[in-house]
């Protein structure tokens, strides 16, 4: 087991800069995930970890030696790719003992090994197919063992759910926290699929344009965005965002309710609101509305669980409120979070 | 209506094609009937040409195989071939490679130009290396051939091989890399297994291009025995210039026909290389 | 116990990409420099020079040699001749493989013998392909005579085609360069036929299938959409056979020998006959070098073209 941790690391493509001096560190056996949209650097950064790519500039450091001129074969690392990148002229038992071949394990214990690695995913009767004979969840499957067999001191995984339906992901997601809890190596997996991070990682690395926005815990980058991206990012439906003149107010849809619901003493900011749509999504209810009022030119949209139950009418303003402690407020210049004020708009 | 109409497009077809097909092997059916035919049969202006007015024979194939330098020609054919593809080989999938993988925008510009330098005609080339062979003391010799027939081999296989490589994802070299191997290592052992049939097709190519080879063998090779089929079927086989056709068209036919059968199975990747990839 | 830990793994060169992308290049470039760039220039500096096979020693002359192959007659009809048979036979080529490939475009019993026959004068080597010819273009022996004669049209007083027994298809100047293009379109109807094959499968399906919807078929179809469509394909085909025919030695070579009379000299057998059977390198350097613009022009056309058709 390792940690792994990168030192104002860059990279750049031509003018293009893909990593923009990045600092990242895992803890032991972490589960860490680089969550970004598409080109804001996450897979790049993977790539310099994994000795793919060279970094322009900063070091990689994995089990505290610096690894920037080592091959990726030298790194003790294993990858996934998002393609798994199965080799199509292997079976798959040949594919799972490559990497020992490769590293000239002895032969006659790799038998044993490639079994070990496949009964991990139940796969030991897929060993003698081709992967082009697999399915989309057999391949990921495939992919995973050969990156245990060799028992690497850190995975790294690219996007290794993104081929799979969206039923298929869902427990493909929890096996592989599982199967990390279990033999607790240092993992980094890159997403741009909130909900996977949110539900993998121990921590969440935001990346955004090169640069890290956030470093946390799923609970810390959803509760306390540091800025109004990731405030954006994280969530579905995302964050409401208010601009005033001197700061951006945010609160999160579903912390934005009919003011009846409301019982407790706490501070309540309530907004008038006028819905224009409403739409059933089974177990949520989302209103699409503005603020006729006070922020007429703002869209806003409120998440009301089921279970709350409710008549909402269309095109008349009703109460909603939000409590105090759950407005962010950041910075209108920079975006990023200023300390709480007060909230200017309540009557 | 329809019917009629149906039957007489597909009689069309059919015509055509025949007609075609006629066209394009009327010279090696010709070359099987004078295979074949006795002398006496092939030089009567009455005979019907296209019958075998007196019984089949095989003298031709005895005299072909036997008194003539033919099996020496095949053999100097093959000889020459496999050196010129494994030269072929040494140098156009490293070179391939490097285009296909390393190299940026000017990979595909080098590439272009490696593969114009295939259109450089031989009738510019020929008069130089002439002289190049002659000072290098390789007048007369097989190695002239085997060291100047990569100049059309080379660029046109590095340029195919090129398109093979391009096919095979990046993924799988990275993840070969990751499993353990080398840059190099992830192209020997991962890269090459996969494009196994890119490197058949380049060994086809390279022997049968210079199985096709004309005009260097024509300049370069003067004595007999070391002669290619291509040169020496149709400058030996006369006898003082009395074309001795019963042997010709069996020499002729027999060094064809195997070829052809070959090239046929690998024409579509040939066309593919050549049209530059603008066919896909 | 995973052996890798016990092995100080370094970079060496074989990880560093840079370096082995250059290593693995050089040795192409290194040979095409040698084999073709420097003959080239020697070409061209032969061009200049009084060489010849006996005279080890070179004097430059400047441009005597272009002057003297210019004010040649012989040279001058080798020039005509070769613009002349490259594009008659282009032509023919053209439009013949255009009418080959929409018919193996279809399925049909037996496709797989038609197509073998119909490439084998591409696929077989063109000097053995050509010596059939010969055969069968044979001053007395032909067998076009032969059903000539028996038709009543050649050797009888009085026939259309002459009471002569024989045609002398390569005898007469005229038939002489008749059967030299039909030979060369007999040889690179494969080639064009094949590239067409390719750009006609390359029209996307739906793209036919709505031209059908909308009522257009036959001919009107491959005139507004599948001709305009293949139009750069088409292009390469014919530069293609261009090049092939311009640089063709074998061809005439076997037939003629550029006979009768020079009536079918090219410029790639001329440069031979002056250039290594005569022994003067310089004009037949010069001979050879004289279409190198011409063929430039034609690959830089085609490079354009194919470029076009990759953006399609």
């Amino acid at each position: 087991m390792a940690q792994v941790e990168v030192r104002g690391i860059s990279k750049h493509f031509g003018e293009v800069r893909a990593v923009d001096h990045v600092d990242i560190a895992t803890a032991e056996g972490e589960f860490l995930v680089l969550l970004g949209p598409s080109g804001c650097g996450k897979t790049t950064l993977l790539r310099m970890i994994a000795g793919i790519e060279t970094p322009t500039s900063g070091d990689i450091l994995i089990g505290g030696q610096v690894v920037n001129n080592l091959p990726p074969r030298a790194r003790k690392i294993a990858m996934v790719f998002q393609s798994y990148a199965l080799y199509p002229h292997m079976t798959v038992f040949r594919n799972i003992a490559f990497p020992l071949k490769a590293q000239g394990f002895p032969r006659e214990e790799i038998p044993t090994k490639v079994e070990w690695a496949a009964s991990t995913f139940g796969i030991e009767k897929l060993l003698h197919r081709k992967p082009r004979e697999l399915s989309g969840g057999e391949r990921q499957r495939v992919a995973l063992a050969r990156a245990v067999v060799r028992e690497p001191s850190v995975f790294l995984l690219d996007e290794p759910l993104s081929n799979l339906d969206a039923k298929l992901r869902t427990s493909a997601r929890d096996e592989l926290q599982q199967f990390q809890r279990r033999i607790g190596t240092t993992t980094i997996y890159v997403t741009h699929d909130q909900v996977e991070a949110m539900g993998l990682g121990d921590r969440i690395v935001v990346m955004k344009g090169g640069k890290v926005r956030q470093i946390g815990t799923p609970q810390e980058v959803y509760n306390e965005p540091s800025d109004t991206f990731v405030a954006g990012f994280l969530g579905s439906p995302p964050m409401n965002l208010l601009e005033r003149e001197d700061y951006i107010a945010g609160f999160r849809p579903e912390k934005f309710l009919p003011v009846s619901v409301y019982d407790t003493g706490e501070p309540l900011v309530k907004l008038w609101l006028v819905v224009h749509r409403v739409e059933h999504l089974g177990a949520d209810r989302l209103l699409y509305g503005i603020m006729r009022d006070t922020f007429p030119n703002e869209k806003v949209i409120v998440n009301i669980p089921s279970t709350v139950d409710l008549k909402i009418k269309t095109g008349e303003a009703q109460e909603f409120a939000v409590k105090e402690k759950d407005i962010k407020f950041f910075d209108r210049s920079t975006g990023l979070r200023i300390e709480p004020r007060r909230f200017w708009g309540t009557r | 209506m329809g019917g009629i109409r149906k039957i007489a497009a597909r009689g069309g077809l059919y015509t055509v094609v025949t007609i075609f097909a006629f066209f394009g092997a009327f010279p090696f059916y010709w070359m099987v009937i004078a295979t074949f035919k006795t002398d006496h049969d092939l030089f009567s202006p009455l005979n019907n040409p296209f019958l075998f007015n007196e019984p089949a024979t095989l003298d031709h194939l005895k005299l072909l195989l036997f008194e003539t330098h033919f099996l020496t020609y095949l053999w100097n054919t093959f000889l020459v071939g496999a050196a010129v593809v494994v030269i072929t080989l040494a140098m156009a999938v490293p070179a391939a490679y490097s285009l296909a993988r390393w190299a940026g925008s000017w990979g595909e510009a080098l590439g272009i130009g490696i593969f114009l330098t295939y259109l450089v005609p031989p009738t510019i080339l020929f008069i130089p290396l002439s002289r190049f062979a002659s000072q290098m003391g390789l007048q007369e010799s097989l190695w002239s051939l085997i060291l100047i027939y990569p100049t059309f081999t080379i660029p046109f296989c590095t340029w195919l091989l090129m398109g093979f490589f391009k096919t095979v994802p990046k993924d799988i070299e990275e993840q070969a890399m990751v499993d353990g191997l080398s840059r190099l290592g992830a192209m020997v052992r991962v890269v090459l297994p996969l494009s196994i049939s890119g490197l058949l097709t380049i060994v086809v190519f390279a022997f049968t291009l210079t199985m096709h080879e004309f005009i260097y063998a024509l300049t370069f090779i003067s004595v007999s025995v070391k002669k290619t089929v291509s040169i020496g079927v149709p400058t030996e086989l006369v006898r003082g210039d009395v074309f001795q056709w019963g042997p010709l068209m069996a020499g002729a036919l027999i060094a064809s026909i195997p070829v052809a059968v070959v090239y046929t199975f690998f024409l579509d990747r040939f066309i593919a290389g050549f049209t530059m990839g603008a066919i896909k | 116990m995973a052996t890798a830990e016990e092995r100080p793994v370094q970079a060496g060169i074989r990880d560093r990409a840079e370096l082995l992308a250059k290593l693995m290049i050089v040795p192409a470039i290194a040979y095409i420099v040698a084999m073709i760039g420097f003959p080239f220039l020697m070409a061209i500096f032969y061009s200049v020079s009084d060489a010849t096979t006996g005279d080890p020693t070179l004097r430059i002359i400047g441009f005597q040699n272009y002057a003297a192959i210019l004010s040649d007659p012989v040279f001058r009809l080798a020039l005509k001749n070769t613009f002349f048979f490259a594009f008659v036979s282009q032509a023919l080529v053209i439009v013949f493989s255009r009418i080959l490939a929409a018919s193996l475009m279809q399925e049909f019993r037996g496709k797989w013998l038609a197509r073998f026959l119909v490439m084998l004068p591409w696929t077989a080597p063109i000097a053995l392909g050509t010596i059939g010819w010969l055969w069968i273009l044979d001053s007395i022996f032909s067998p076009i005579d032969w059903i000539l004669r028996n038709a009543g049209l050649l050797g009888t007083p009085g026939a259309l085609l002459g009471p002569e027994t024989n045609m002398y298809w390569l005898g007469r100047s005229g038939l002489a360069m008749a059967s030299v293009i039909f030979v060369h379109v007999w040889r690179l109807l494969p080639l064009a036929t094949v590239i067409q094959l390719a750009g006609l499968s390359s029209i996307p399906r739906d793209l036919l299938e709505s031209a059908e919807i909308d009522g257009a078929a036959g001919w009107r179809r491959a005139v507004e959409i599948t001709i305009p469509l293949t139009l750069p394909i088409i292009g390469i085909a014919f530069l293609f056979g261009l090049i092939f025919t311009f640089t063709d030695m074998a061809v005439v070579y076997v037939l003629t020998r550029g006979g009768p009379v020079h009536s079918t000299q090219v410029l790639s057998t001329w440069t031979f006959f002056k250039g290594i059977q005569g022994g003067d390198l310089a004009q037949g350097a010069a001979i050879s070098l004289f279409l190198f613009p011409v063929l430039a022009g034609v690959a830089t056309l085609m490079l354009r073209l194919a470029r076009r058709t990759e953006v399609v």
